[in-house]
């Protein structure tokens, strides 16, 4: 059986993009840049929603992807993390 | 005077929530379900195992209504390392009558259809709103903000249902920070297959008999966490579930982690030629009793997963959350008889839900989340040995079955020493009390 990305997974999931809001930030973009060790946003995430931008020096936030699961927000604390405006983002076939 | 819209205000039509609302609606309280997702359910992700016991209390003989997928007459735990399992589990005509015992499900199904008797029994219910924070005057919760335009609204009471994040019951100081020891994420395809495949595959008769098989063991490389396959109808459910922690500190991907256990030898078989329908992710409250916070303040109470009442252990968790929010409810209905929202009133919730399993189960496993955390090798290494054992007793090479033996024992011997094995066992003995 072929082995499914991230990106080919998230193709299969119903979103309802809010194209005015984005319900991720981070606090303190400057830890990402000197303290933060790991940067485990860029590989926790089920869904792929930061990644790290080596040019610009800091992480990118590809919200619209963003499965409201808060694994992020758990795994670390500068992420900062609201639900989507109601009826946006994820919607479920199955569930 | 005082402002009231409603008599009870539910945040979140999940399986809490709605319990509580329909116990609510039934005994003609005036009372509003609010739900952030499109429809109830659109949201919500579970394995999804269903227990009918605490649901059928509510709507008797409800599963030959909702939408659930087969029930299950057959559960297996495998232990898994990277070329083997070693399988256990239960096959039981028992479980093959009704009423039945469990029922694999879709929340986005399930949920929907619940909802829809919750609003039949004469709750409102309004989608696509955010709560975002409690109203609180004179320290007593009175009401909530929504995300809507003049979206401020009261009630007598508010029963925050709002799942995982919690967000209701941090901002109120209930509860501490959640911290991702305490959390797991679960991440889920679910499999398209034929009914007839499904059935072959998984040895049973038809499209109504299904199968659970939960899979943990040294595969997982010393995290803690649960893998699973559950039969639907015409679909398979498998995922995997982490501690969060885990995974930051083992440098994981959960869909890595997802597609190497879709790729094990024993469950290739299982899903190949399925074609993935859904990916979805999802996180579980693991932190047991220990991590329950204050679940009811002035006017307040918390129940399912924004309590934490998950049973990691037995993979139970919409059956807590509809027991709770039962308890709310019928904590709310005293209260109103009693004109007295208050927290000393509403504190009967938590001594109803300490008289139920729920309380029970997760206070019979209180010490478990510290003893795996402190001793990750129960998870590994003892596993490890019994497949190891399992293997060597069924291989046959010419040696004789007591040297077979006494190479197990020099082996367990060898790798735990009879103190530490004793110990071992008296310490899960002591901490399972």
């Amino acid at each position: 059986m072929k082995k499914l990305r991230i990106e080919d997974k998230l193709y299969l999931v119903g979103y309802n993009v809010d194209h005015d809001n984005n319900h991720l930030g981070i606090s303190d973009p400057e830890v990402c840049k000197t303290t933060c060790q790991k940067r485990q946003c860029t590989y926790v995430c089920p869904a792929n929603v930061y990644t790290w931008d080596e040019k610009e020096e800091k992480i990118n936030i590809n919200y619209d992807a963003c499965l409201e699961c808060g694994t992020c927000r758990f795994a670390c604390d500068y992420i900062t993390w609201k639900y989507p405006r109601g009826g946006f983002g994820v919607a479920y076939k199955f569930g | 005077m005082k402002k009231k819209d409603f008599d009870v205000i539910v945040v979140g039509a999940g399986p809490a929530g709605l319990s509580a609302a329909y116990v609510l609606a039934k005994a003609g309280v005036d009372v509003i379900v609010i739900e952030r997702g499109k429809f109830p359910g659109s949201k919500n992700v579970m394995g999804g195992i269903f227990y009918r016991e605490p649901m059928d209390d509510l709507i008797p003989d409800f599963y030959k209504e909702a939408p659930v997928e087969r029930h299950i007459i057959e559960q297996r735990m495998w232990l898994l390392d990277d070329v083997s399992h070693f399988s256990m589990g239960i096959k039981t005509q028992k479980h093959n009558s009704e009423p039945y015992n469990c029922f694999s499900v879709f929340r986005a199904h399930f949920d929907k259809w619940f909802a829809k008797k919750v609003v039949e029994a004469g709750a409102l219910l309004i989608n696509e709103t955010v709560v975002v924070d409690p109203i609180v005057e004179d320290g007593k919760v009175v009401g909530v903000k929504t995300d809507r335009p003049q979206g401020d609204l009261y009630a007598d009471c508010v029963i925050a249902a709002d799942g995982v994040q919690s967000f209701l019951a941090r901002s109120l100081g209930l509860r501490k920070k959640i911290t991702p020891d305490k959390v797991a994420l679960g991440v889920k395809e679910v499999i398209g297959l034929s009914e007839e495949q499904i059935n072959d595959r998984f040895g049973v008769k038809s499209v109504d008999e299904g199968v659970t098989i939960e899979m943990t063991g040294p595969f997982l490389k010393g995290m803690e966490g649960m893998g699973w396959i559950y039969t639907n109808k015409n679909s398979l459910s498998i995922g995997i579930g982490v501690i969060i922690d885990d995974l930051v500190k083992h440098n994981v991907n959960p869909n890595d982690l997802l597609e190497s256990l879709k790729s094990h030898p024993s469950v290739l078989p299982l899903i190949e030629g399925g074609e993935t329908k859904e990916y979805l992710a999802h996180v579980i409250p693991e932190g047991g009793y220990k991590s329950i916070p204050k679940m009811y303040t002035d006017g307040f109470m918390v129940a399912g997963d924004a309590a934490m009442l998950v049973d990691s252990v037995h993979r139970e968790g919409s059956n807590l959350a509809v027991e709770s929010g039962k308890l709310a409810a019928r904590t709310y209905l005293e209260a109103r008889e009693a004109g007295d929202f208050s927290e000393r009133m509403l504190s009967k919730y938590q001594e109803k839900l300490e008289d139920t399993f729920v309380l029970k189960d997760l206070k019979f496993y209180r010490n478990l989340p510290e003893l795996l955390e402190e001793k990750r090798y129960l998870l590994t290494e003892y596993p490890q040995f019994i497949i190891d054992a399992m293997t060597e007793i069924y291989t046959v090479d010419g040696v004789p079955k007591p040297d077979k033996f006494k190479k197990i024992k020099d082996e367990l011997k060898e790798r735990f020493g009879y103190v530490r094995l004793a110990k071992d066992i008296y310490t899960i003995w002591r901490k399972l009390r």
